[in-house]
């Protein structure tokens, strides 16, 4: 590493004016620092060490460990052997990955047709739009049509409701309209249409915003537990529902594949599941993160 | 000419899908809302129930329960002003504060990163660390000292459920200030500097009147939001502490029309915060523009 990036990275940059910190201040600052990172960090390390832990190791030290003396990937095995959180898994992963699909396409080109200024009906849909904000249909209104249209315990009862978020289309009609006009002309005297300059102009451009709102909808989707809830019977239950019943509830699970009773859940086996639900956001994280310096979305925020 | 018009279908086809989807799922969904003025008969379905007027509001402005859950959503509301409000803005003032850009940005990814976390996630780590035979308890436990009742605890419920707040959305809730502070012009703290003001006035006269619309702006949206406390966080945890605690008026809707079958009055009981919801977000705008400040539409 050169002299030059190490000043950069690690020398504190003050401003001539502004004057030194005394001890006191810095000494409180710090302290405050450790501890948002304390919080934060604590409560994930204790379910990872108490998954990876044995099952007399965690009842000894009273239902959760710091760290484990002999650490075993036995409550992974149980879990992923092919039975209920094995299948959660599957319908989560694949909700996540055609829900985002469905959901970004749909928001990009509702958000690229609302970004052309003077196109036919734009102003009256975009308020239409809005208003959706202001108003939310209801919780027993949206069962009830999710029930007429016959979609229970269908997986598309878990995307279709949900489809476009109003944040998201506005991040990204938002971001179309910072597109300078002069590239939308070019693309035109070339003999573009619409699609074209969508299609070779505008997404290409538009990179960072579609990772962030891409990822937005699959950390949602992911996440999502209440919709499952709602509308699927237990055999067809994401993963964050089976957690929701398995750790929160406490209650054991009827397991689907092996039709036997109730699997009781040990301390080990309930962890191992919440860091399995949780692995993906921290995969993802990062991705979201270098995008946020990219003033995506504090643009967005303050329009 | 022949060419715009060309353009323009293709826009209408590309607006078509997302369009359909509010068409269907928002406005399909909102005239539902029939049913709050029906009474809900399964066989005969939304539109054959036979209509009772305003009778479902009647029973709802005559059930004690009802207004219990309003009392509850308020109180936990104001709670969340009062204290988690400020966390961000000191967090943000804090980061702000730092002139070592790594370690800066350390803390900002670590803290935005509960914000990605579910509330069933969130709740069950609460439950490990707070929970009877959780990290808490044992320690205190092997201390030799009480061991404290958090989890199931129905006057605990309160503080804890602006903890969790506090701790998943404290982070992230910066990113809106810490953008205002970016826009604060360095000169104006070297020129105040240069007067001769110290930390504490530059922050008083520099930072804060910078910051302030986004404060006022914040604040009072939540104001207007103020019928809305976290749905999925309360039903998580209601059944735990009881709904005398625990009970909000989306759960109530929930209880009352999924868990008990009865839509009419369920719909009611959501149209009713619907209804007062806009309103009041529609006030709080308004008076955001008389104040001089930007509202969230214009």
């Amino acid at each position: 590493m050169s002299a030059g990036t190490r000043a950069g990275t690690r020398a504190p940059a003050r401003p001539g004016w502004m004057e030194k910190p005394r001890p006191v201040t810095q000494g409180a600052k710090a302290v405050a620092l450790v501890a948002v990172v304390l919080l934060v960090c604590v409560p994930f390390l204790v379910i990872v060490s108490t998954s990876l832990a044995s099952t007399d190791e965690v009842v000894a030290n009273g239902g959760w460990v710091l760290w484990p003396t002999e650490p075993s990937l036995d409550a992974y095995r149980d879990i992923l052997d092919g039975g209920i959180v094995t299948h959660a898994l599957g319908v989560s992963a694949g909700v996540t990955i055609v829900g985002t699909l469905l959901s970004l396409a749909c928001t990009v080109t509702l958000a690229y047709a609302l970004s052309r200024p003077g196109v036919l009906g734009g102003r009256p849909v975009l308020l239409l739009v809005l208003f959706t904000f202001l108003f939310p249909p209801g919780m027993i209104p949206s069962f009830l049509l999710v029930k007429e249209l016959g979609l229970l315990d269908s997986y598309a009862s878990l995307v279709l409701p949900v489809l476009v978020n109003v944040f998201n289309l506005v991040v990204l009609r938002g971001f179309f309209q910072g597109i300078p006009e002069e590239l939308y002309e070019a693309a035109r005297l070339d003999g573009a249409g619409d699609w074209r300059v969508l299609v070779s102009v505008v997404l290409p451009l538009s990179k960072a915003a579609l990772a962030v709102v891409g990822l937005f909808y699959a950390v949602a989707y992911w996440n999502s537990w209440f919709y499952a809830s709602l509308y699927l019977e237990s055999d067809h239950w994401p993963l964050q529902q089976v957690l929701r019943t398995y750790v929160i509830a406490g209650s054991g699970l009827t397991d689907a594949t092996t039709g036997e009773g109730t699997v009781t859940a040990p301390q080990t086996v309930q962890m191992a599941v919440l860091v399995i639900a949780t692995v993906p956001i921290l995969l993802v994280y990062p991705f979201l993160q270098k995008y946020f310096t990219k003033g995506v979305l504090t643009g967005a925020i303050k329009s | 000419m022949e060419r715009k018009r060309f353009q323009s279908r293709a826009l209408l086809l590309l607006m078509l899908p997302g369009l359909a989807y509010f068409l269907l799922f928002h406005y399909g969904a909102l005239v539902g809302n029939v049913i709050a003025f029906k009474e809900y008969v399964p066989f005969d379905g939304l539109w054959g129930s036979p209509w009772v007027g305003l009778g479902n509001f009647q029973r709802m402005f005559e059930d004690a329960a009802f207004w219990d859950s309003v009392v509850n959503t308020v109180w936990i509301a104001v709670l969340q002003l009062v204290f988690y409000f400020p966390v961000p803005l000191a967090l943000a003032l804090l980061l702000h504060s730092l002139t070592w850009s790594t370690v800066r940005r350390f803390v900002q990814s670590v803290a935005y990163l509960p914000h990605f976390i579910s509330w069933v996630i969130v709740v069950a780590l609460f439950q490990q660390v707070l929970g009877d035979t959780g990290l808490l308890n044992s320690s205190l436990d092997g201390m030799g000292l009480h061991t404290v009742d958090i989890i199931g605890d129905p006057d605990a419920f309160k503080p804890l459920v602006v903890a969790q707040v506090i701790w998943k959305d404290a982070g992230w809730g910066t990113i809106i200030f810490l953008a205002a502070l970016a826009q604060v012009d360095e000169q104006q703290y070297e020129a105040a500097a240069i007067d001769g003001a110290g930390p504490w006035r530059r922050f008083w006269h520099v930072t804060l009147p910078a910051i302030r619309p986004v404060i006022v702006l914040l604040l009072i949206m939540r104001l207007g939001d103020i019928l809305s406390v976290g749905f999925e966080q309360m039903l998580l945890q209601r059944d735990a502490v009881g709904p005398e605690a625990a009970e909000i008026i989306d759960t109530f809707v929930y209880y009352q029309g999924i868990v008990g079958g009865d839509y009419g009055f369920a719909a009611a009981a959501g149209l009713f915060k619907g209804v007062i919801g806009a309103l009041l977000v529609y006030a709080a705008n308004k008076v955001a523009h008389r104040l001089g400040e930007q509202g969230v539409y214009k």
